[in-house]
């Protein structure tokens, strides 16, 4: 089944561990994502402000190009992709004068008015697979690693477009659960990692992955599981920041979803780029056994 | 941990801006007066302890039309859209519009917060793009 699919501009360069895996898990469970023709950036943030339509062309335009290619979803591994498009789309379903608007200076050559769904990729594998069928699938079974789901704000920041309960989300604690790690709840693992701050310079994040870092460690997670590349840096910022301080504490590694997707699914660590990650997460993976076990895998033929 | 005003600045018919509370009001979408300032958003706010004005205190200043301790104080620019605040207020009023508001305020005067020359070129290097595409659009007008 082939699947519209949106990257966004950070997966296909500094966040290539969380695209590569992502594909490569997904053919594996029989879903092609498909990336549709010329996409552009989303604007990263969407715009708070009523009267400025223009922040909205980028994120709009893409619905539109997609509206356009005949698909009714697009799919997003993104967590800032998904945020930002999902609330763009909203604002053409639901105010009529401002897409009037957008859809007349954007002169596309059709009208647009919020028709394709977007969803991400978690949404897919929770609605489309199933966590149980999922469960099936997984070769290496992840099991003895704690990890700790971290959602960060866009995944669930406003309530009308977010993937899971606002207040207590389950969704990655259960994808987790399906590839046979140990899920750790953790206090804080819904607050923000600091966002676009960090372009003030990495002292603006410190106290925000201080708090983070702690709450997952102390509830004894050995490491953290992310969807977003802007958390992913912040986290790795935030560890080198805090040592650099003179703080000591053991370096928490910091996975995406999708590297331990693949890695269940029994496709080999190449494709997953752990090199790419902060905290050496394959320090991590080969203490468990894990790596070891993923290659007799391979060895003993591709994934079914 | 940044010191808050502790000391209520005085109101006066000479200090109030009804044109800032006017334009603060069009570009929020927000109806300052929804707020009954229970502190629920300064309570989560992840970034409060080193805001000089407080996230509730924001939203009665901007309504007082208090328009010079907004602009002398940091908070807008070291919230960081997190909506923390927008889930979690009992009266469904949009704070991080609010916030938005007032960087756009001080923003379209030409006045960038963050310049990206000012950004060291290993860090430009690093930084993924949805930083560096979020950074400006947050801190550049």
């Amino acid at each position: 089944m082939n699947l519209a699919y949106y990257p966004g501009c950070t997966l296909k360069t500094k966040a290539r561990n969380l695209e590569e895996p992502a594909l490569a898990a997904m053919e594996s469970l029989g879903f092609k994502l498909e990336e549709m023709d010329r996409w552009n950036c989303c604007g990263a943030v969407y715009s708070l402000a009523e009267d400025d339509l223009i922040r909205q062309a980028a994120p709009v335009r893409n619905l539109v190009r997609a509206k356009k290619q005949g698909k009714d979803e697009l799919v997003t591994l993104c967590a800032f992709c998904l945020n930002t498009l999902k609330r763009a789309n909203l604002l053409m379903k639901q105010e009529v004068e401002k897409r009037n608007t957008l859809n007349s200076f954007l002169d596309e050559g059709v009208d647009y008015a919020g028709e394709v769904k977007v969803t991400h990729l978690l949404e897919v594998l929770r609605d489309r697979v199933g966590w149980g069928l999922l469960s099936q699938k997984v070769r290496l079974h992840l099991r003895g690693l704690k990890l700790a789901p971290y959602y960060g704000c866009t995944l669930l920041r406003p309530r009308e477009v977010a993937i899971d309960n606002v207040q207590d989300p389950i969704i990655l604690h259960s994808f987790l659960e399906a590839l046979g790690a140990n899920p750790v709840g953790f206090p804080e693992s819904t607050t923000c990692c600091g966002s676009y701050q960090i372009v003030r310079g990495p002292s603006t994040i410190v106290e925000y992955a201080r708090r983070i870092l702690r709450s997952a460690s102390n509830s004894e997670a050995e490491g953290l599981v992310l969807t977003c590349p802007l958390c992913d840096y912040n986290l790795g910022q935030g560890q080198k920041e805090l040592l650099r301080l003179g703080n000591t504490f053991k370096e928490m590694p910091l996975f995406y979803f999708t590297q331990l997707l693949a890695l269940a699914l029994g496709l080999t660590a190449d494709v997953c780029h752990f090199e790419l990650n902060y905290g050496n997460p394959e320090s991590l993976l080969r203490e468990k056994g894990l790596l070891s076990r993923v290659e007799s895998l391979s060895t003993s033929g591709g994934p079914k | 941990m940044a010191t808050q005003k502790q000391i209520a600045p005085t109101v006066s018919a000479k200090k109030v801006r009804g044109e800032f509370v006017k334009k603060v009001k069009e570009i929020s979408g927000q109806n300052l007066q929804m707020c009954y300032q229970c502190g629920m958003c300064s309570g989560v706010c992840p970034a409060a302890a080193d805001m000089d004005i407080s996230p509730r205190r924001i939203i009665e200043l901007a309504r007082l039309g208090l328009e010079d301790e907004i602009a002398n104080s940091k908070t807008v620019w070291i919230c960081a859209s997190c909506l923390g605040c927008t889930v979690n207020c009992p009266r469904g009023f949009d704070l991080s519009k609010v916030m938005e508001a007032i960087r756009q305020l001080t923003l379209r005067k030409n006045v960038d917060y963050v310049r990206p020359e000012d950004i060291p070129p290993e860090d430009r290097a690093k930084l993924p793009q949805i930083a560096m595409v979020s950074g400006f659009r947050k801190f550049t007008g």
